[in-house]
């Protein structure tokens, strides 16, 4: 089919739109969430406060954030691309001066019923920008240093900001779904040879400068590393998480303790089991069998973005799907690596399930735009 | 505005194929997630499975109750009382100060041990009980329990505390516990759990130490769930321990009573002996202390006094002190030379006051001689130069083997603490342990208990014991087990002829009953408890002073050893008085009461007394009476 047959006829519109929506997505979405949120009742001794019931309101908040936005025609999203990315860019430089900052290192801002951390919605913004940048550039300029220079300052201008708040996690996933999206538009092969070789020659010289004047790493994050390289050094300091966290996991065996049989859990020798770690306390109580069962979950979600992005034509709305199916991956393969001893801890949640208003509401929004990009694709 | 796609089919390929590899990595990703997780969960589950309940289930000893002493009626030495402690959890006492400064004013706390708690406080989780006050009264404990609501945090609780009732009276036999010190854990290769149980108590001294493994018990177990901060969660089972043995002593309350209380001051120690078995009926060392100070935890003020007393409080006199004998160790003399028919019994010797051995003069402590003397004679009226006769006839080495056959050079596990072996001393041991030739003058003043000769109280009394049945009675302490009764030692014929053992006897009555034995001013009355004894005077200096003219420390040892009744003997009693003077003066009538109150069962009829003494003597009965009431009711009021 060519491009001049995309006709405003084939495109539904006004409340048609809602047959058109991807349900088996939101279907797997929802799935995910119960899961988050009988684990946040597990966690919590039994009960819905203090976790699981604000998860569900948020979660139904998200819902509805995913309709409206998929309702939107996804042209519509396109245009608006380089002012959410400007906007968030703003308020990422506000919270730097007048932001809270709390456990970790996130800076938010307090909306009362939500509390928006820009480095969040950034996320998004990027990858939209990002797709309407490759959408716009001439294909064959793609690999041109001069376009690709740009693309490479909208990425890292904000990472900046992410890496000094500090969140080395959110910067990590910036960087890593950023670069990826550049890859699947298009950019020559060497340009990330390049990098990855700069990369490894960066990580060298990080290692270096510890204990130097110049230290590029803060000691705790030189630590962590330390840790995740060999959690044993220090079992009782910064090795305990990891090694408590990995106790967990092992311990629920193949059918795992039970529902709220998690002694790790429960009995708070886990940390962060609400939000980091929340995966542990799955495995712990629904074994190798639940900690899969939620991985295929995940997969799903990601295949879905994967053959929608590769069946719309539309170049903006194939590599959107692709970025935000990415972004996607890249928070519960980071979160999973890291809660298995696989990563250092860097402090990235579990998509949909960690206890966390920002990262849900934002991660809702993204797939509304997927569902816009599936609704208005061209027939 | 509608937008216009502009789409190639270059553009198109290139995502599909990018997106394709990109799609590809991504579940190649995700399926190195499952392999992590399978070898996490089920390669190494059943480590990782074990290393969970290691982190959840602590398991908490339950200290066992210790078994109890008692005497050889049941009447109890040491027992368990419950003892309160107050504790506060700084989580539950919102204010910490205000909740203590609202204690203080109901209960007296202790300023050094309430900052001790306090500062321990900061340091422990805040769900931790800590003992703020301990060992208070049981209405301090009700007054805390009653003002509940206006001290969050606080509460009483209990545990149970080794408590010896009678005080003084059996603090060197029994001994006492004490808290598990860093030296009682260094004494083992591998110290038993149980020992690491906070305020767990063994025993330090005495029986109390000796019997340490059977009166502790067993511990019990419970096993806690905890979490990650160590607050106990819940208790998920438990084995109640077993407690120690009972342990029962063949001593007579009552009467160790009475001698403690007839010892009064002095710095004297008794043993009392039941013949037919061995039984100690009473082992009193004098002045003694309060082992209950020592389970608190003695104060350096009263331990400085209990260590600097002259009188030594701390001393197992009994058992750990060895003195020479003084003339009681002239039977031995006496035996040994019978034995060996160097001598008949009414073969005499002339006392001139002294007798001349090579250049050296020894002296008879009577400066005018006794004139002629025969074995009976000599031992009533305790001769010296009849014995420097005698052994020199004999010889040391049968006379040191005679000590040890009549049970001297022995230490007896009778299970107290320090027992000492006392001394023996032949050729040979002079000859390895001094290094020089023994010489006819060590034999001349071990015949009559001077020199090297050294022995406990505890073997005078074996001594005796045997003397009186010809029998080799050893001491027992510690009567039944559990129960079980604890088989006494020896008993077996010495095979010493009769006939000699008959002229000791009559020696021996004859001090206690002649006009002019030794021991005559402590003579019975009437014909049904008459003693037969020998005193014995050590010499603490080497010179013949009057003990009035110097210092107590410098004076001499009075000691008085007798068995009673004379004809048909049934106990055994050993005296040693330190710095007391003369044995017959001071010992004896020692001797005599103690016997004779073992002999009643109680207080004696005055009537046994010699008529002048009786007065003395019931004023002596009405004051002990009078003293023992007193303790009786300081104790039902403290109870």
């Amino acid at each position: 089919m060519s491009y001049l047959e995309y006709t405003v006829k084939s495109v539904p519109s006004g409340w048609r739109k809602v047959l058109y929506l991807n349900w088996p997505l939101v279907l797997l979405l929802s799935a995910v969430a119960c899961v988050g949120f009988l684990m946040l009742y597990s966690v919590a001794g039994g009960t819905f406060q203090p976790w699981a019931e604000p998860q569900m309101r948020r979660y139904v908040l998200g819902l509805a954030a995913m309709f409206m936005v998929a309702m939107v025609p996804i042209w519509f999203w396109r245009n608006m691309a380089l002012l959410a990315y400007l906007g968030t860019f703003a308020l990422l430089i506000f919270v730097e001066f007048f932001g809270s900052v709390g456990m970790g290192a996130q800076r938010w801002i307090d909306l009362g019923f939500i509390r928006l951390q820009p480095s969040e919605l950034m996320k998004i913004a990027m990858i939209m920008l990002l797709a309407a940048y490759y959408d716009w550039l001439p294909l064959r300029k793609t690999s041109h240093p001069f376009w690709v220079l740009v693309p490479v300052l909208i990425i890292l201008a904000p990472t900046a900001f992410v890496l000094i708040q500090p969140d080395l996690g959110t910067a990590l996933l910036l960087v890593m779904a950023g670069g990826l999206l550049m890859f699947v538009a298009g950019v020559h092969w060497a340009y990330f040879a390049t990098v990855i070789a700069a990369g490894v020659g960066g990580i060298y010289t990080v290692f270096l400068s510890r204990g130097t004047e110049w230290q590029l790493l803060k000691d705790y994050q030189f630590r962590r590393i330390d840790t995740f390289l060999d959690p044993s050094s220090d079992p009782l300091g910064a090795g305990y998480h990891i090694t408590q966290a990995k106790i967990a996991m092992g311990s629920g065996g193949w059918t795992g303790k039970g529902f709220m049989q998690g002694t790790q859990s429960r009995l708070n020798f886990l940390p962060e089991k609400h939000t980091d770690f929340i995966f542990n306390t799955l495995a712990e109580e629904f074994g190798f069998i639940g900690g899969v069962s939620l991985l295929i979950l995940y997969v799903l979600v990601l295949l879905f973005c994967i053959f929608s992005a590769l069946q719309n034509r539309d170049r903006f709305s194939s590599l959107l799907t692709l970025g935000i199916g990415l972004t996607f991956f890249l928070f519960f393969a980071v979160n999973m690596s890291m809660v298995m001893g696989l990563a250092p801890v860097v402090g990235v949640p579990l998509p949909l399930v960690s206890y966390g208003g920002s990262a849900m509401l934002v991660l809702m929004v993204a797939f509304g735009l997927v569902q816009s990009a599936h609704i208005h694709r061209p027939r | 505005m509608r937008r216009i796609p502009r789409e190639t089919a270059e553009s198109s390929r290139r995502i599909t194929r990018r997106g394709l590899i990109l799609g590809g990595a991504q579940l190649g990703f995700a399926g190195a997630l499952a392999l992590r997780m399978r070898q996490l969960q089920v390669d190494q589950a059943d480590e990782f499975r074990l290393l969970a309940e290691e982190n959840r289930i602590n398991i908490r000893l339950i200290p066992p109750a210790r078994g109890r002493i008692f005497d050889r009626e049941g009447r109890v030495i040491a027992e368990n009382a419950p003892a309160y402690r107050i504790t506060m959890v700084r989580e539950d006492a919102d204010n910490v100060e205000e909740v203590i400064a609202r204690l203080s004013q109901l209960i007296e706390l202790d300023e050094g041990e309430l900052n001790r708690a306090l500062a321990e406080m900061d340091r422990s989780p805040p769900f931790l009980p800590i003992t703020i006050a301990d060992r208070v009264s049981w209405e301090a404990v009700s007054r805390v329990a009653v003002n509940a609501p206006a001290l969050p945090g606080v509460s009483p609780e209990v545990g149970l505390s080794r408590i010896y009732p009678s005080k003084e009276l059996f603090a060197h036999v029994a001994g006492y516990v004490g808290p598990v010190s860093d030296r009682d854990l260094a004494a083992y290769e591998d110290p038993p759990p149980l020992l690491r149980i906070p305020r767990f108590q063994i025993g330090k001294v005495g029986i109390e130490a000796k019997y340490e493994q059977q009166l502790r018990g067993e511990a019990g177990a419970k096993r806690v769930e905890v979490n990650a901060v160590g607050r106990v969660m819940r208790e998920i089972d438990r084995r109640e321990g077993e407690a120690g043995n009972d342990l029962q002593l063949t001593i007579d309350a009552s009467l160790q009573e009475y001698v403690q209380a007839r010892l009064g001051e002095e710095s004297a120690s008794v043993v009392v002996m039941d013949l037919e078995k061995g039984d100690l009926l009473a082992v009193a060392s004098a002045p003694s202390y309060d082992p209950n100070k020592f389970v608190r935890g003695i104060s350096v003020a009263d331990y400085g006094e209990l260590r600097d007393n002259n009188h030594r409080p701390l001393a197992s006199k009994t058992v750990q002190d060895a003195y020479p004998p003084g003339s009681t160790f002239k039977v031995v003399t006496a035996l040994a030379a019978l034995e060996a028919g160097v001598v008949g019994p009414e073969e005499t010797v002339w006392c001139p006051g002294y007798l001349k051995v090579g250049t050296r003069q020894f002296r008879c402590w009577k400066r005018g001689g006794h004139g002629h003397l025969n074995m009976e004679g000599s031992l009533r009226e305790s001769c010296d130069v009849y014995y420097y006769d005698l052994a020199l006839k004999v010889g040391i080495d049968k006379i040191a083997d005679m000590a040890r056959r009549l049970g001297l050079g022995t230490a007896y596990d009778i299970g107290m603490s320090a027992v000492t072996r006392g001394l023996v001393p032949d050729k040979d041991w002079k000859r390895s342990e001094r290094g020089e030739e023994w010489r006819i003058g060590d034999t001349v003043n071990a015949s009559i208990g001077q020199g090297y000769v050294l022995t406990s109280p505890l073997q005078l009394a074996v001594m005796t014991a045997r003397v009186a049945t010809g029998r080799s009675i050893s001491p027992r302490l510690v009567k039944s087990l559990n129960g079980v009764e604890t088989p006494s030692q020896g008993g077996e014929d010495l095979g010493i002829k009769p006939e000699h053992l008959r002229q000791i006897w009559k020696g021996m009555y004859a001090v206690s009953n002649d006009r002019r034995g030794t021991g005559y001013g402590s003579r019975v009355i009437g014909d049904d408890m008459r003693i037969a004894g020998k005193s014995g005077t050590a010499q603490v200096l080497n010179r013949v002073v009057r003990n009035e003219d110097v210092d107590w420390e410098e004076r001499d040892h009075a000691l008085f050893i007798t068995f009673a009744p004379a004809d048909n003997p049934s106990i055994a009693v050993s005296v040693v008085v330190e710095h007391g003077g003369g044995g017959s003066s001071v010992a004896g009538p020692i001797a005599r009461d103690v016997a004779l109150q073992a002999l009643y069962g109680g207080a004696p009829p005055v009537e046994v007394y010699p008529t002048k003494d009786r007065d003395r003597i019931s004023a002596q009965q009405e004051r002990l009476e009078r003293e023992r009431l007193e303790r009786e009711a300081a104790q039902r009021t403290r109870a």
